[in-house]
């Protein structure tokens, strides 16, 4: 085992044996990866708090530091001063460790995440390029799933236990979608590592060649997070806040921290899978500009679902779970199967690229063109039977209204 | 040894990860008030004292909704495989795939005729 | 001894027992000593959860025990260079089936003091250990002349393109492909036939 990178460094301050250095390499790796998300996170409860106030109509937090900017700062000192009142009969354990487990599966994302573009294998500078990239991401994220329903059943109360079923129920629900969405961009690179498909995406963006599929991944990750409109998790006015009742202090402001960073976390990875992550201009010449890029995408998208939390009003529970199993898992599968169809029959033809990296813009033209209109067609034709089934939905509720009135009047 | 050497990042990140959430809880340990006390240590209920045993109603709509969930995670599972290998295979491939997902959409008809998707 | 001493004993003693077993194995076997330190820890967790679930007396608590103990497997197929089972042991099986359990779990009435006990402690050790030589010897019988090295076997599928491109091979796994696609059809359409609601069934045969 050679020993590179920090590694080298680490034995270059005196560490002699490789095994301790290339572990405290390791380490000190570790932290740096994870220090992205974590000072993310600061500025991203402010900036949340400011945009949802000028979208209300109201200024926002601006009173800690200039512009409110130091706004996060003053509530986590607020929530570390705050009294830790654990019920009586809560099961200590797992209730502590219930908001570590839910925060510690959002960061351990962060591992396979790549930032920029690097010379050196694996080709970018991130935690470690796994050959199972989304795989990871998708069992690292059920982790998540576990920590609810743990916190709920530790929490020793009613309220706290019917919310963490209703919240595993719809994580769970929303999975399939969300899956089936990450298909298609692993079928495009022809690999689940995420620099191969940030890579694959150099002539063109899988946003272009799988609009259905962004969008039902977007969708999906909005309810994977309970995000609006799809936060009945934390309704405030019904269950009386659900599974996180009866935590206070620093464990429900992780909650609530881990709930931030994993709707950034899944931002930055709609980024990365449909829209090429940190490739753009110069991103090779200058390497930190590919961070750059990578921001700023993820920050148009987190602003989109800004946008969605603050101007959509909250779904029902059984509207949110039809939504899934009779209009997202089913499109869904189709998407998959049409992709699939179309892309295999362009290769066979000869029209599109084996190797999506290798190719060039004009070769991915064709293959793009054909997604596209499928796609189109697709949308077309699930909108007009979405409309068909509104309409008839509400002739029938107006003919028993009728027959309610003639009824009534005729008695 | 390479994929070993991958892993040990993530090892280690495995042991990070829960460290950092803890980090500030145990500052707030040590920081915050400690006046337990028994009225507030009581379960919560809406300001009024519980009544009867912690036990819910527990829907069976929740544990289809798991079930179902189940067989198609299995089965995406499985699709992962394929999907990485479709650029380099022929029309069969397609084939293949067709037949295993038509199969598991041919359930979820079913599941979907039957009404036990619904939430009631 | 106060409880906290209690646990900083035992969590000592694990440490003992990892390191330990550790340095044994860098002795004895040549395994590096991180890898093995590694393996020796994924394997207590896996049987120490596997203990776990069946000593404790909340059953809450035994769901979440092996959940601990199917995450140790997971460690020990990284350990055997298969990152994808490992992925797919913890989507799978901690995702999706032990929320199952959960679920079945809570349909249990008294789930904290669970009235029923076994005690027969030494019918069960004579059982455990007679089983554990039973298992060693057939396995003996198998490996028993492969000394172990650092490597790992290599097999034909080294990654999982050449797991996807076996899987739809005409003279490889397609044929079980589609028997599992079957399989699994099979046992959705058999669990919801079980599960839904029989009144309903009826009401809508009286129209």
């Amino acid at each position: 085992m050679d020993c590179v990178g920090l590694c080298a460094f680490v034995q270059s301050l005196g560490v002699a044996d490789p095994a301790i250095a290339r572990l405290i390499g390791l380490i000190i790796g570790g932290v740096l990866v994870s220090g992205v998300p974590l000072l993310t996170v600061i500025f991203l409860i402010l900036v949340e708090r400011k945009v949802a106030a000028r979208i209300q109509d109201r200024i926002g937090p601006n009173r800690a530091g200039p512009f409110g900017l130091l706004q996060t700062v003053a509530d986590l000192l607020k929530l570390l001063a705050k009294e830790d009142i654990t019920p009586a009969a809560a099961d200590r354990v797992l209730y502590n460790a219930a908001p570590l487990v839910s925060f510690a599966s959002v960061v351990l994302i962060w591992a396979v995440i790549p930032f920029m573009y690097a010379d050196v294998a694996p080709g970018a500078f991130m935690g470690v390029d796994l050959d199972i990239g989304v795989l990871y991401f998708v069992a690292v994220a059920s982790l998540g799933t576990l920590a609810i329903m743990t916190a709920g059943w530790a929490s020793n109360n009613k309220y706290a236990l019917l919310g963490a079923f209703r919240v595993v129920a719809l994580l769970v629900s929303y999975e399939i979608p969300l899956v089936f969405a990450l298909l298609v961009p692993v079928m495009f690179a022809g690999s689940m590592s995420l620099v191969d498909i940030t890579n694959a995406q150099s002539h063109m963006w899988f946003i272009f060649m799988a609009p259905v599929a962004a969008l039902m991944f977007f969708i999906s990750s909005q309810a994977e997070t309970g995000r609006a409109p799809f936060d009945l998790i934390e309704a405030e006015s019904e269950l009386v806040a659900g599974f996180n009742i009866e935590y206070s202090g620093m464990k429900f402001g992780m909650f609530f921290a881990a709930e931030f960073l994993h709707v950034f976390t899944n931002a930055v990875l709609f980024a990365i899978l449909y829209m090429g992550g940190f490739l753009g201009v110069l991103y090779q010449q200058l390497p930190i500009l590919g961070f750059v890029w990578l921001g700023i995408k993820a920050s148009i998208i987190y602003f989109i679902s800004l946008w969605l939390r603050n101007t959509v009003p909250r779904l029902r529970i059984d509207q949110v779970m039809n939504f899934n199993w009779f209009f997202l898992v089913p499109v869904s599968i189709v998407n998959v199967l049409l992709t699939a169809l179309i892309l295999k029959l362009a290769q066979v033809a000869g029209l599109a690229p084996t190797v999506f990296a290798e190719s060039s813009l004009l070769g991915m033209l064709p293959v793009t063109l054909m997604l596209l209109v499928k796609d189109v067609l697709m949308i077309i034709y699930v909108m007009t039977r979405v409309a068909q089934e509104g309409r008839s939905a509400r002739q029938a509720e107006q003919r028993m209204e009728t027959d309610l009135l003639a009824s009534a009047a005729g008695d | 040894m390479e994929v070993l050497s991958n892993w040990a990042f993530v090892g280690v990140f495995l042991v990070l990860a829960p460290i950092f959430p803890a980090l500030p809880i145990g500052i707030a340990t040590l920081l915050r008030p400690k006046k337990p006390n028994v009225l507030k240590s009581q379960t919560y209920e809406c300001g009024v004292e519980t009544v009867g045993d912690t036990w819910v109603q527990f829907r069976v709509q929740y544990y289809i909704y798991g079930l179902v969930f189940l067989v198609f995670d299995v089965e995406m599972v499985l699709l992962f495989p394929w999907a990485v290998a479709y650029n380099q295979l022929d029309l069969f491939a397609f084939g293949a795939g067709f037949v295993f997902i038509f199969l598991l959409a041919d359930a979820l008809i079913y599941a979907w005729k039957k009404k036990v998707l619904v939430w009631k | 001894m106060s409880e906290s001493m209690r646990n900083f004993l035992i969590f000592l003693l694990i440490l003992a027992v990892v390191i330990g077993g550790g340095v044994l194995l860098n002795s004895l076997f040549s395994v590096p000593f991180f890898l093995g330190v590694t393996f020796v820890a994924f394997g207590l967790i896996t049987l120490g959860g596997a203990v776990a679930v069946v000593t404790t007396r909340n059953l809450f608590r035994a769901t979440i025990w092996l959940m601990v103990s199917l995450f140790g497997i997971a460690g020990l197929f990284v350990l055997l260079e298969a990152p994808f089972l490992a992925a797919v042991q913890v989507l799978v099986y901690i995702g999706a089936i032990a929320i199952l359990f959960t679920f079945a779990v809570m349909l249990t009435r008294s789930l904290t003091q669970l009235k029923d006990r076994y005690n027969r402690p030494y019918a069960t050790l004579a059982a455990s250990v007679l089983l554990f030589a039973f298992l060693t010897w057939v396995i003996w019988q198998v490996w028993g002349n492969w000394t172990p090295s650092g490597d790992i076997m290599l097999a034909t599928i080294s990654d999982t393109t050449d797991l996807g491109v076996a899987l739809v091979d005409k003279e490889g796994l397609v044929l079980p492909f589609e028997l599992a696609s079957l399989l699994l059809t099979a046992a959705m359409i058999g669990a919801i036939v079980i599960a839904r609601d029989v009144d309903e069934d009826e009401k809508e045969k009286r129209g």
